[in-house]
């Protein structure tokens, strides 16, 4: 399983990264942390002329707040973000979805900006983010644009993004709502790394006198992109997060899914699995929150 | 910690020694095919069929050959004019098998071109280049439509899918049946899955042209490997030479690459320069015909109130795929425990092997006994469930007794030995039975869905191929052989060889620890070497758990007879008897007068040099090879099909504990407990370690893998992100718990152990699966039990999701 | 065919070869250093039998192209042993416990077991499983590595111990 021949060119920085996709003659790859792109590669299901490697470029490393946003190089290893304090103090969703992301060796090479530009519809990395209303940073031979999250997944491995841009960084707000913020995050899988089926996040904050004050839900691998259950959010958020309100709330997100079959499960299975998985990552914030907050 | 064995009238065996193979693979020294690399050596990738079933019309290789760095690319028909065909084990004249597919391309993946070039990378450029003109045709990938006669003939010259068919019925089938109170009829589904090691087959070959010698390293796991190539090639015998000392990166049966090696053999002396073939991932699963079983097992059985089984008939059906292989020879193997460790009287066993367009089945560990183990206790769990009995009583109650011992089942064989009631009880001591059933209670009071699994199973060992003639009556061999070729040098020094490969078995440890038992020399002053196709001895290899036995047994006996020899020598120069020489450790002295002694330098000395010393008639030096014939073994079956087949009976008690999670249909296994008695264990840590492989295999063939085809025989699960291995979080933590019976019929005692735990494990998970879902009034019969399965079958039952 | 001179620090040697910008990292140790012991058992970065510490962290060394790894420290299981006639106390733990059988994925192994002494000297059962969960294994079913790297772990705190005088 060896890659068709490729010219490879290390990028020193964004600008000349920009320059090799706007002036490439054939097909060109951007690898970041090589996860997912090195075995499409062995198995000659990707043939690019030219691979420009990123994994140099030092401001594409890195993760620091400016202006209250957490912004996240694209190249950060997901390793590195795991890990980082203020990712971990600033966005505990995001901080608990990547310990579900592959496996330790697989995070110590792949990206975050890798992630969210290869857009598996079950990826935790941009489930999270989309559950926190993330901004992408593309820039091109040319300019920058910022890309909110809501319209970056288009279906499934498509983005936004177009052939000459490079996926720079991503700035996530952390919530600012008074009160205690809990997480969860449950998914899903065949074996513990294996990709997810059915991933749900969620981030709630309970105010002081137990009432959701803010819930934002995400799913992932039930339907062509991951997406954000805003309906079944607005019914949670003013309510005490009983049993009762989580089971109406999942209760509607039945018809706005739309899974797909694949050799593992059916679009039967992912239909009948999302609202209990649901109900499981809403409980899970709730107890979060409850005890104390993230 | 496993329970050690208790084994203390032995001085090395049994013992906790440390494996001597062990030292060169943490320094990262092995020597796997992969790391063969002679000068000038070449490079193949293979050109594969993308149809189940199409005629092939032309090959064209111009561009291929055009690319640089490329330097032949051979088909089918230029292949076939120069080898003899592969055939199988049966009598098929009309079912030939050849490395590159002949004219037809029978499976998705099948090999139809292979590219030869200066690198892997350039050999796979130039196969993208071959251009084959295929016209597909109807495939069959259903075994049950496989029998129907309007089914596609995968060897249309041979008339019919059907490979092979016979019922045997072994006692009063008929009568037993029509005399029980109860009888029960089901299904149980045995998928497809396979022991896929993580290192994929390879061979260098190398034709020296000076020598007219054929060069071998493979990573190969298979009986008369030298023999079969060297025929296919049209070679004498003498004319290829299989170095054994290549390190096998795991088997577990399925590397017998005849087809590889036939290949690159083929290439080497061709192009006059050594041919590497190393199978990648993706050929492996597809094209590397190393899948396994793929069996329907209709079941019915005849029991009594009190839940004493009388009679089995079992009917299975076996997918071998599109080529024979040793496939078909999986459903004879069982016959020698078709009965498992229970007292039932009659047996009626019909085995069907069909051909269906997909890839080829090869010898899966435990030769088919796995399944059947499965289809077995999936019985008697059913006969437990029907009549409200405790599953374990029941199993008492039909498990062979220990006084009964030696004792033959229906179809012939002799179970040498054993105590599965004490086996069985151990096993639920260690797990703590008692606290698993409040545990099990307690998470059902809360809702869940939890069970605990039991399975009693045999592990048959030993590895007489009395399948072959039972068969095959055309095929009468009754040897199943195996040798040690021992000497001690001028210097004293002790070298032992076998003539066959390991895949981690630890047969050097086996080899050193035996013969320093027999000797009394510490076994790590002993060499153990792995020699060569025309050096050594003969061997049919590590299969059918036989090494111990007969790897064992030879190097026994061979050490036993230098013993001899010894004494004679001392007897001689003592002026005494033999019996009045006293062995000590290698030194030697007269019992009645202990001050007269020859030390192990001296009598070496006097073998060797002092030709004045040796007694009349005596062959100077000291080397000898013993060849050992499998005990019990070596007569035909009669005309109903009855014969020993493996000697001894190693026997396996698990008990799982799981608990499905019923939104996912989850499994996770809370607890693995396993009694294991397979008579003297010569190697603790070693036996050990593959019971616990064996058992993560199993737990995979349980839950997690499976070849998976569509309807248009495209294997779906040809890679690792989709055919899914245990790993670490899938394996739990498992528990041992040794007991020794030995076997009457060893050097040792010792029984083959080199299947355990693969051939219970399914049985038991399905089993802890089966009593989790039981309280729901739901069951299941069909491996493996994947997440989807489960789900599906508890969202439709009453009060699910549908 | 693109080649790239690739310079790079291997088990603490520095050196330079080349390698067209196809070619792995680890068909790179194996094809052109002949550093064998790391193995290729699936090339799609599953099994984890190719796995080598680059910069200090364990990784899939067949999804990286060899030019990637230009400037970088790899680690391999041949660096492992302080010298040939000596093994490392990790690479003896494994010996003890019989942590392998066939020893394929034994090196893949060893290097994921020393990533995680590297952080920690008592790991957890699970902290192990974590640790290796990317590793595939067909002949141990996991059990004896476990307690290969729990003896390693008690033997290195034994042996810091007696290093700083408490032993």
């Amino acid at each position: 399983m060896k890659a068709v021949d490729f010219d490879y060119a290390r990028a020193a920085s964004i600008d000349e990264t920009c320059r090799l996709l706007a002036g490439a003659k054939g097909e060109v790859k951007i690898i970041a942390g090589g996860q997912t792109l090195v075995p499409l590669l062995a198995m000659r299901l990707t043939r690019p002329a030219l691979l420009v490697d990123i994994n140099g470029i030092a401001s594409l490393q890195g993760v620091e707040t400016r202006d209250g946003a957490v912004s996240i190089r694209a190249c950060t290893r997901q390793a590195d973000a795991l890990a980082h304090a203020e990712i971990r103090a600033r966005l505990p969703l995001l901080a608990k979805a990547l310990g579900f992301v592959g496996h330790a060796q697989t995070r110590n090479r792949g990206t975050v900006g890798g992630s969210l530009a290869n857009a598996d519809p079950s990826a935790e990395i941009g489930l999270a983010c989309l559950a926190l209303d993330c901004q992408i940073v593309a820039r091109k031979d040319g300019g920058e644009r910022v890309i909110p999250i809501g319209g970056f997944f288009l279906g499934p491995m498509t983005t936004a993004l177009k052939p000459e841009e490079c996926l720079t960084e991503i700035r996530l707000s952390p919530w600012r709502e008074r009160g205690r913020i809990g997480t969860g995050f449950k998914e899903i899988s065949i074996r513990r790394s294996d990709f997810a089926l059915v991933a749900v996040s969620c981030q709630l904050v309970l105010g002081e006198d137990g009432v959701c004050r803010r819930l934002s839900l995400a799913l992932g691998g039930v339907g062509p992109a991951p997406f954000r259950a805003d309906e079944a959010a607005k019914r949670l958020t003013g309510t005490r997060l009983e049993s009762r309100d989580i089971e109406n709330a999942v209760a509607s997100l039945q018809e706005t899914i739309e899974p797909q079959s694949d050799l593992h499960v059916s679009a039967d299975y992912r239909r009948r699995v999302t609202g209990a998985l649901a109900a499981r990552a809403i409980a899970e914030a709730h107890g979060e929150a409850m005890a104390g907050g993230a | 910690m496993a329970e050690p064995a208790g084994n203390l009238q032995f001085r090395y065996i049994a013992r906790k020694r440390r494996t001597k193979e062990d030292r060169r693979f943490v320094a990262g020294a092995g020597r796997f095919a992969a790391d063969i690399d002679l000068p000038g050596m070449l490079h193949v990738a293979l050109v594969a069929s993308p149809h189940a079933f199409a005629r092939i019309h032309s090959i064209d290789a111009k561009s291929a050959l055009a690319l640089p760095g490329v330097f032949a690319v051979l088909t089918g028909d230029e292949l076939a004019r120069g080898i003899e065909p592969v055939m199988s084990g049966l009598d098929l004249p009309k079912v030939k098998r050849y490395p590159l597919a002949l004219g037809l391309a029978r499976y998705v993946g099948e090999w139809v071109a292979a590219v030869v070039a200066e690198s892997r990378a350039v050999a796979e450029d130039a196969a993208e280049l071959v251009e084959v003109e295929y016209e597909s045709l109807p495939a069959v990938v259903d075994p049950e439509e496989a029998l129907k006669p309007e089914a596609p003939v995968v060897h249309p010259d041979h008339g019919s899918n059907v490979l092979y068919r016979r019922k045997f019925v072994w006692g009063p089938v008929e009568q037993d049946f029509a005399e029980s109170s109860h009888k029960l009829a089901f299904r149980a589904r045995w998928h497809r899955s396979s022991t896929v090691p993580i290192e994929t087959f390879g061979v260098v070959a190398n034709w020296n042209h000076a020598a007219q010698l054929l060069e071998i390293w493979a990573s190969i796991q298979m009986p008369k490997y030298p023999d079969q190539l060297a025929r296919a090639l049209r070679l004498p015998g003498n004319a290829v030479r299989v170095h054994f000392d290549v390190d096998v990166g795991g088997s577990y049966g399925v590397k017998r690459g005849l087809k590889h090696s036939i290949l690159a053999g083929y290439l080497a002396k061709m192009l006059g320069r050594p041919v590497r073939l190393i199978e990648d991932r993706l050929e492996n699963m597809r094209g590397g015909d190393a899948q396994g079983p793929d069996r329907i097992f209709d079941m019915q059985v005849a029991f009594d109130r009190g839940g004493v089984i009388r009679s089995l008939k079992i009917r299975a059906l076996d997918d071998v795929g599109a080529h024979a292989g040793r496939a078909p020879l999986q459903l004879g193997k069982p016959v020698g425990a078709i009965v498992g460790p229970y007292r039932i009287g009659s047996v009626e066993y019909e085995a069907i092997s069909v051909t269906t367009n997909k890839t080829p089945q090869e010898a899966v560990r435990g030769f088919g006994q796995a399944p059947t183990n499965f289809a077995i206790e999936t019985t008697v769990d059913c006969v437990a469930r029907h009549l409200g009995m405790d599953r374990i009583e029941l199993r008492r109650r039909n498990l062979i007794r220990r006084e009964e011992f030696p004792y033959t089942i229906p179809s012939g064989s002799t179970y040498d030995s054993g105590d599965y009631h004490a086996v069985l009880d151990k096993a639920l001591k260690a797990a703590d039975y008692e606290d698993l059933v409040m545990l099990r209670d307690k998470a059902r009071a809360a809702g869940n869905l939890a069970g605990i699994g039991i399975a009693c199973c045999l592990e048959p060992s030993g590895g007489n191929a009395a399948f072959e003639p039972l068969f095959n009556p055309k095929n009468e061999t009754t040897t199943w052989m195996e040798s040690c070729s021992l000497k001690v040098d001028l210097n004293g020094a002790v070298i032992a060889s076998m003539g066959t490969s390991s895949a981690g078995q630890g047969h050097e440890t086996l080899l050193a620890t035996v013969i320093g038992e027999v000797l009394e020399r510490d076994p790590d002053t002993i060499r153990a070497l792995h020699s060569d196709s025309l050096t050594a001895g003969p061997s049919n290899s590590p299969v059918g758990s036989r090494m111990a036995i007969m790897l064992g047994g030879a190097a026994a006996g061979a050490a036993k007879k230098l013993k001899v020899q010894l004494i004679a020598i001392a007897a001689h120069n003592l002026g005494v008897a033999p019996e009045d020489i006293e062995y000590r450790g290698g030194d030697v002295v007269l019992r009645a007068d202990p001050g007269k002694r020859l030390s192990w330098d001296q009598l070496v000395d006097i073998a060797h040099r002092k030709f004045h010393l040796l007694p009349p008639g005596m062959e100077p030096g000291l080397q000898i090879t013993h060849v050992m014939e499998v005990p019990g073994g070596g007569a035909l079956p009669s005309p109903d099909g009855r014969v020993q087949m493996y000697p001894c009976y190693a026997f396996e008690a698990h008990v799982v504990y799981a608990e499905i999670d019923r939104v996912t249909g989850q499994v996770r296994i809370g607890k693995y407990a396993v009694g294991h008695d397979c008579g003297t264990i010569i190697n603790p840590d070693i036996v050990h370690g593959m019971t616990y492989g064996g058992i993560a295999h199993g737990i995979g063939a349980a839950l997690y893998e499976r070849f998976a085809y569509d309807e248009n025989g495209q294997l779906l699960s040809g890679s690792f992100m989709d055919y899914l291995i245990p790993s670490s979080h899938e394996v739990p933590d498992i528990v041992i718990v040794d007991h020794c019976t030995p076997s009457p019929l060893t050097a040792f005692g010792q029984k083959g152990s080199g299947e355990a735990g693969y051939l219970g494990a399914p049985a038991a998970v399905s089993c802890a699966v089966n009593d989790a879902l039981a309280p729901l009034g739901l069951s299941i019969a069909s491996l493996p039990m994947s997440v989807a399965v489960l789900e599906e079958l508890l969202a439709a039952a009453p009060g699910g999701k549908r | 065919m693109s080649r790239h001179l690739v310079s790079l620090t291997v088990n603490g040697r520095k050196l330079s070869a080349e390698a067209p910008a196809r070619m792995t990292l680890v068909d790179f140790l194996r094809d052109v250093l002949h550093l064998t012991g790391t193995h290729t058992g699936c090339e799609h970065g599953v099994c984890g039998a190719c796995s080598v510490l680059l910069d200090g962290r364990p990784v899939r060394s067949c999804l990286i192209f060899a030019v990637q790894a230009e400037g970088s420290a790899v680690e391999t299981v041949e660096g492992f042993a302080p010298d040939p006639e000596t093994l490392s106390i990790l690479q003896d733990a494994f010996w003890e416990t019989h942590a392998l059988q066939c020893g394929f994925c034994t090196p893949g192994m060893l290097i994921a077991a020393r990533a995680l002494l590297a952080q920690t000297l008592s790991p957890s059962d699970d902290e192990i499983r974590e640790a290796i969960g990317g590793n595939l294994c067909r002949c141990t079913g996991y059990k004896q590595i476990v307690e290969a790297v729990l003896l390693a772990a008690e033997r290195m705190r034994r042996s810091n111990e007696a290093g700083r005088g408490r032993g």
